[in-house]
């Protein structure tokens, strides 16, 4: 059933006609997000463009029950915003943006959710602030998004990820009315931590309309350092001898060897694509000489691990020219192929070599392209399947390796998703990770804060 | 003929040869990377003002998810051209070929508006009666002009509201720069260049031409100029007008072909652009001879300031005592389409009396994009005040650039602001010193 046009009047009427998006072509606009998965256009978008106008477009909504997705950037790779039904109403936060406070006293920032991550890092660092997580997606991904994912990125072993930073959130309840949670100070115990069950909640809880965020102060010093290895057990020992000798690399990334090829083949960057893997890591810290005695032990480790071949970037440019081959990882990964599918089943990161042997099986089995990269300090990697969505029958066999790589990471007592999300995407595995019984809980949490089960219905579980 | 530049007639035929895109349309993997620098989605948040989601809108309409051909092609055009996406996205798509295909196509379906035939068809191939043109307007201009800034030049025109808006404009000159010299045949002994003013820069900014050609003479360089050159073919191309741009590219390549020349050297950078890759990108359509031009024009085409610092090596030293600031816009025709950015600060760093200083985002589009102007004006202009605000940042004098139409849109910018900063052409500048 379409929405009714009296309601379409209503929703111009709060918000302005230029803030209502009713033609078919820009409702299109909002059917997909990053994940390669089936689209579906929504009814109606809205662009609210202060916190009044949020809260009384969440009201007028959930009054004539409609499904509610909330939209940043649109940059998931789990269908997290792919609207539920035709019906659904796309709420954009991309108008409300604005960096509200950064208090360089109290080292905290106060934003609307739609500020851009990129952005409020570079504005906080302009302040010779910190602000850590680091999403792929930065320079596009909003806040909220992150805050609503659970956004990592590079720094996640060392710094942490979203929210690590979260020391308060206010959103909207289906009422429209504005619940406030957490403080601007270090430690609070008032009422619930309302906030941690934001986290990750995929607009699924409540509609978030300003967020706190924890800032820090910067490294003042890093040094960045590359390894190659003839095996990945060798790889993966080094990482585990690294954390064994209580060093936290502030980055720690691991490329294996289809990746290492398909980078050089594409940047040539002078990468040895004959090694089984290489790891890219940096320490940083507030000074010069810990720095070094760090980067000195992580050598040595090296070294001692089996490493064939050591980097050590001696200036700024050899520190650039070491993550290049990071960098253009999934750049040169996404040219390979028209699809790339980009998952992120996540081990503890004892279990690497097995996780990579059984991805290079999993390859071998569904006779696909398939390279890995990612976070070998957390875990948290990224296998990327090359292929071609048009082509039937081989994306059914990835839709089979996809499947078969939750399996086998769980099985390691990983998980799902390490920073990607469920979203669409891996709702039907949400059991298989936890039980029944917390799928039920769940469900019952939902149901108390949304009776309607309207806030983004059809993601998270099932 | 190729299919491909045939027009559709049915929503049917219309999604097949837009399926012929589909090879470069899957390339995209939805990342959205592009929102990061779209000067469009930075205004209006809107997803199908963003790349991504014409890619989304144009695979849609191929795969016949929506039959709405005129509003997909509406959003179609709510796009600068200026290649920002392309350069920064990590798929590589190739986006520029993508819309200005697309453009072709989604045109010839739905037929061009009669105003665009009269101007691409009936007077940018004819530059006589072009030149005439601006010689009636220049005469008559002064009646209608009102002096907006003495110190940027522009004009307002308020009984041309309903055709200019508020724009502030540049006069006319009296004789465009063709109409002055005629056919250029300039005999040199440090190699010989076919000059390209550009309709712009030929028409209104005739100070840009008249310091190229200073320029090229003090240097010794032979310069060839046809007196039939007509417009390069972009705003036809950038509206989908596959024929008019062909038309006059083959007009331009027979004068051309006139006189041989080592490079084609402009003032212009979409011209420059423009004749390097659209030209090219269209090889297949035009006959042998003009194939091997076309070829050689693909690798032997620059703008003014490259072929200053890349072919003729003139040593610009740094100068460190000067005083007056000049900034520099970088015009994404040139930096993103041509990979030419440090050529023009070379020049303005050489400048005696001249301090350069770097803006912010120097290279950020400063939203004209042409026709885009024309049509979207509003919108041109809050993405132009960004670019305004950056300039007036570092508080020069005077922006230097190298783009006629950039040009343009800076002098309205500034001069609506009431900025007293000059808007030049590196060329001016550096004729100036000589």
């Amino acid at each position: 059933m379409p929405i009714s046009p009296s309601l379409i009047t209503e929703f111009k009427n709060l918000l302005g006609a230029q803030n209502v998006l009713t033609e078919e072509t820009d409702r299109l606009s909002y059917a997909y997000d990053a994940a390669v998965l089936k689209q579906v256009t929504p009814g109606l978008v809205v662009l609210p463009t202060n916190e009044e106008q949020l809260g009384k477009t969440v009201k007028l909504a959930y009054e004539n029950s409609l499904p509610i997705t909330v939209r940043g950037s649109g940059t998931n790779l789990s269908g997290a915003v792919i609207p539920e039904s035709s019906e659904t109403l796309v709420i954009l936060t991309n108008k409300l943006n604005k960096i509200l406070e950064i208090n360089e006293e109290d080292l905290y920032a106060v934003v609307e959710p739609g500020v851009l991550t990129a952005k409020f890092a570079a504005t906080v660092a302009a302040k010779g602030l910190f602000y850590p997580p680091d999403p792929g997606s930065q320079t596009v991904s909003t806040l909220a998004g992150n805050v609503a994912l659970n956004a990592g990125g590079l720094r996640g072993l060392k710094y942490g990820v979203t929210k690590d930073y979260l020391m308060g959130i206010e959103f909207f309840d289906p009422n429209g009315d504005l619940i406030k949670t957490g403080s601007r100070t270090v430690k609070c115990v008032t009422g619930y931590n309302i906030g941690g069950m934001m986290i990750s909640s995929e607009g699924t809880l409540g509609i978030f309309s300003k967020i706190i965020l924890k800032l820090v102060p910067p490294p003042k010093a890093s040094q960045a350092m590359m390894a190659v290895y003839d095996s990945v057990q060798a790889a993966s020992e080094t990482v585990a001898a690294i954390i064994a000798a209580h060093i936290l690399p502030c980055t720690l990334e691991f490329l294996d060897q289809k990746c290492i090829q398909v980078v050089e083949a594409n940047a040539k960057i002078g990468l040895p694509t004959e090694a089984a893997a290489i790891l890219l890591v940096e320490v940083d810290g507030s000074h010069q000489a810990g720095v070094d005695e760090d980067a000195a032990k992580v050598k040595e480790i090296f070294t001692k691990c089996g490493s064939t071949d050591i980097r050590v970037a001696k200036d700024a440019e050899e520190k650039n020219k070491i993550w290049e081959a990071r960098r253009a990882a999934l750049p040169s990964l996404a040219r390979a192929k028209p699809t790339t599918v980009l998952e992120d089943a996540t081990v503890p990161r004892s279990k690497i070599p097995q996780m990579v042997s059984e991805l290079n099986r999993i390859a071998e089995k569904y006779k696909l392209e398939m390279g890995t990269f990612g976070h070998a300090g957390d875990g948290n990697l990224h296998p990327t399947i090359l292929t071609d969505r048009r082509n039937e029958q081989e994306f059914k066999r990835v839709e089979e390796a996809v499947d078969e790589i939750f399996d086998v990471a769980i099985k390691l007592q990983g998980t799902l998703s390490g920073e990607h999300g469920i979203g669409i995407a891996k709702a039907k595995w949400m059991e298989k990770e936890t039980n029944k019984a917390t799928i039920e809980f769940s469900r019952r949490l939902r149901l108390a804060l949304d009776p309607k089960y309207l806030f983004n219905a059809g993601k998270k579980i099932l | 003929m190729s299919e491909e530049y045939q027009s559709p007639v049915t929503l049917a035929e219309l999604a097949r040869m837009l399926m012929k895109l589909d090879d470069l349309l899957i390339t995209c993997m939805r990342c959205g990377f592009c929102q990061s620098v779209c000067p469009v989605y930075g205004e209006t948040f809107r997803e199908a003002d963003v790349t991504r989601g014409k890619i989304a809108l144009l695979e849609d309409l191929a795969h016949e998810l929506t039959l709405d051909a005129d509003n997909v092609n509406d959003r179609l055009n709510r796009c600068l051209l200026c290649g920002s996406c392309e350069s920064n996205c990590p798929s590589g798509v190739k986006i520029m070929d993508i819309f200005i295909r697309a453009r072709a196509i989604v045109a010839g379906y739905r037929g061009l508006g009669a105003i665009k035939k009269l101007i691409f068809r009936t007077v940018l191939p004819r530059p006589r009666l072009f030149n005439f043109m601006i010689g009636v307007s220049s005469a008559f201009q002064w009646p209608f002009l009102r002096r907006a800034s003495e110190k940027i030049g522009t004009s307002r025109a308020p009984i041309l509201n309903p055709v200019l808006g508020h724009r502030h404009i540049p006069s006319l000159p009296s004789k465009t720069f063709s109409a002055a010299h005629g056919q250029i045949a300039e005999p040199g002994t440090n190699g010989q260049v076919a000059l390209f003013p550009g309709c712009v820069p030929d028409k209104i900014f005739t100070q840009m031409s008249e310091a190229s050609l200073k320029i090229l003479k003090h240097h010794k360089v032979g310069v060839f100029m046809p007196d039939n050159l007509v417009c390069c073919g972009i705003p036809s191309l950038a509206s989908g007008d596959i024929k008019s741009f062909i038309k006059l590219t083959s007009q331009n390549l027979a004068a051309l072909a006139a006189k041989p020349f080592d490079y084609l050297v402009t003032p212009c950078a979409t011209c420059g652009s423009n004749i390097k890759e659209n030209w090219y990108r269209f090889i297949d359509r035009f006959s042998p001879a003009e194939r091997t031009l076309i070829e050689q024009l693909h690798t032997k085409t620059l703008d003014i300031t490259a072929y200053l610092v890349r072919v003729l090596k003139v040593d610009f030293k740094p100068v460190t005592n000067g005083t007056l600031a000049v900034t520099y816009h970088d015009p994404c025709h040139l930096k993103k389409g041509l990979g030419i950015s440090a050529e023009p600060r070379a020049i303005l760093k050489s400048l005696p009396g001249y301090k350069f200083v770097e803006m912010p985002e120097a290279d950020r589009c400063c939203g004209n994009g042409g026709s885009f102007n024309l049509f979207h004006y509003d919108l041109s202009k809050s993405i132009g005040q960004v670019k305004r605000d950056n300039i007036v940042s570092v508080k020069p004098k005077i922006v230097a650039t190298t783009c006629p139409a950039c040009t343009l849109q800076l002098m309205d910018l500034l001069s609506q602001n009431k900025d007293e900063i000059e808007v030049k052409h590196v060329a001016e500048l550096y004729a100036e010193t000589l």
